[in-house]
């Protein structure tokens, strides 16, 4: 594997690209098949592959690679051809600040406080987990809880076991995993505990993770209090009635060592608000084009830091397309402003991009508030296309292609999935 | 008298609730899939249920102290753990290369395990 760190950064990069997860890695390569020159990509860790190099499940690549592989292999291809593609990379740094002639503050352990000037930024800085104190658990604040990402860390790649007794408040897929690995390496799960009447992670991972090893999922059931002095030695736990108020009467106590939240995860836009760059309320993350410019010239933005996926095969494609635009930008091919914005209707909780245009195709990410099936999806009274199902954990893709739009000439479009009988009617 | 099983299709997100229909030995319907996957699943599911493991082993001299690891293929279900087990001992020695195997023939199941990254040497 060529040296990842540079000896020598450049002066000047075309594009300078913010985080070295798959969404950082796919945008470097896009901007170097679509002409940039210089491509620096800034990270903070050790090595390039961000989350993908704990997630040491199945699951990756089936959309990218056509293959299903596990975290660290599908990072590892990706990585590959980043590298085949001269991209320089460098770990171990932070990106302090982009001024507004895109200058970028780094901070590296190899190269100090240091300034490189970019023709166009991407940003691809990931999320991060929603913590403990995000739901404001009363108790005592022993050791002994962690986000289940934080967990899984610890486990597949420090070599370290965070406890014996194991409890899971939130039954998303990263903690339904943990329960699983918990279990392969020695610990003993003793439920997860989960708010909503239905499980938050995917049924398949239900069934591999806790059916599978005899997990108990607890639904409508929450954490009420955290005991323990120095480390956590116990929950309770009540089930919760319709508007999410626990049953104090009915509360019990479960013993454990640790307990694992994973409650969700919320895009990391630090930077991003530094920088000033229009936010959407609703997916916390930037407002972006169909190129995924950002509000502010030059600065692009993709992968987990716009919006939550659930594939990492979206994140790389939609990457690549951001590095692309980055790419073109930076070298004097900027896109035509889009035309149309798309808005979120009946059963939508999120359109990214959110503005298009009515000349090329584009893919739409849509994620519903709730499930329905069998439904339609109706692009405003242009276009429509049936759906077997749409659940809140799963993102709907759309490819938008312009003769649907042929048509079309307003401004706004808007988007809605409704029940088929409604559709019919 | 047949008898009919659940399951719970793990071949997509959609999860599918599969009910087998069997006579003896002889599956005659697999109802509840939406596709022929979930068919071929509750089928195999039924008389071999199978799972890819992916677990990490120690290693010495690489970047980190574990190495993640899979199954290059499913594994009978009641096994999973085991095939932990065996693996628990193992050390390995960095360098290691992608789909390097770091154990043939895993408790005889004639599936080895293989290194899903590869991991120089420090």
């Amino acid at each position: 594997m060529p040296e990842l760190q540079p000896r020598h950064l450049q002066r000047r990069y075309d594009v300078v690209v913010v985080g070295g997860g798959p969404a950082g890695l796919a945008a470097a390569l896009g901007a170097r098949e679509q002409g940039a020159e210089g491509v620096l990509i800034v990270d903070r860790e050790s090595e390039p592959g961000g989350i993908l190099q704990q997630c040491i499940h199945h699951g990756f690549g089936l959309h990218h690679f056509k293959e299903e592989l596990t975290g660290p292999a599908y990072a590892e291809r990706y990585l590959g051809q980043v590298l085949e593609h001269d991209v320089d990379i460098l770990t171990d740094a932070y990106v302090l600040d982009v001024d507004p002639s895109r200058r970028v503050g780094l901070l590296s352990s190899r190269h100090g406080r240091t300034e490189v000037d970019a023709g166009a930024v991407v940003l691809a800085m990931g999320a991060r987990e929603r913590t403990r104190q995000a739901i404001r658990i009363p108790g005592t604040r022993p050791a002994g809880i962690m986000t289940a990402g934080f967990a899984q860390k610890l486990v597949n790649m420090a070599g370290y076991l965070p406890g014996r007794r194991v409890a899971i408040l939130g039954s998303g897929d990263i903690g339904l995993i943990m329960a699983r690995r918990l279990v392969l390496e020695g610990a003993e799960v003793v439920g997860v505990f989960e708010l909503m009447p239905h499980a938050n992670g995917l049924t398949r991972n239900v069934v591999q993770c806790l059916h599978d090893f005899g997990i108990p999922l607890h639904l409508s059931t929450t954490v009420v209090h955290i005991h323990g002095d120095e480390r956590i030695e116990k929950v309770t736990v009540a089930p919760v009635d319709e508007s999410f108020t626990p049953r104090m009467d009915q509360a019990w106590d479960v013993d454990c060592d640790t307990l694992l939240v994973s409650i969700g995860l919320i895009p990391d836009n630090e930077l991003a608000r530094t920088l000033g760059v229009r936010l959407d309320p609703v997916t916390t993350g930037p407002v972006v084009t169909s190129s995924m410019e950002t509000s502010r010239d030059g600065v692009f933005a993709c992968g987990n830091t716009v919006h939550i996926h659930d594939l990492v095969d979206w994140v790389s494609q939609e990457s690549q397309l951001a590095g692309g635009a980055a790419g073109g930008y930076a070298t004097g091919r900027h896109r035509r402003a889009d035309n149309v914005r798309l808005l979120p209707g009946s059963n939508v909780r999120s359109c990214i991009p959110h503005t298009i245009t009515t000349e090329r195709e584009h893919t739409i990410f849509l994620r519903v508030t709730k499930s329905l099936a069998p439904c339609t999806l109706r692009l405003g009274e242009v276009y429509e296309r049936p759906l077997r199902y749409v659940v809140p954990g799963e993102m709907v893709t759309l490819k938008v292609r312009p003769r649907f739009l042929q048509g079309f000439h307003g401004g706004n479009l808007r988007v809605d999935v409704v029940a088929r009988e409604e559709a019919a009617a | 008298m047949s008898e009919t099983s659940h399951y719970l299709c793990i071949g997509c997100p959609l999860g599918c609730r599969l009910e087998v229909d069997t006579q003896g030995d002889e599956i005659l319907e697999v109802r509840g899939n939406a596709c022929k996957r979930g068919d071929t699943f509750a089928r195999q599911e039924h008389v071999d249920p199978r799972r890819f493991v992916t677990t990490t082993v120690a290693i010495e001299g690489a970047p980190w102290p574990r190495l993640p690891v899979a199954t290059a293929g499913s594994v009978p279900k009641h096994v999973m753990r085991e095939v932990c087990e065996a693996l628990h001992g193992l050390r390995l020695e960095a360098p290691v290369e992608l789909g390097q195997v770091v154990l043939p023939d895993a408790l005889g199941t004639g599936i080895d395990v293989v290194a899903t990254r590869s991991m120089e040497r420090r």
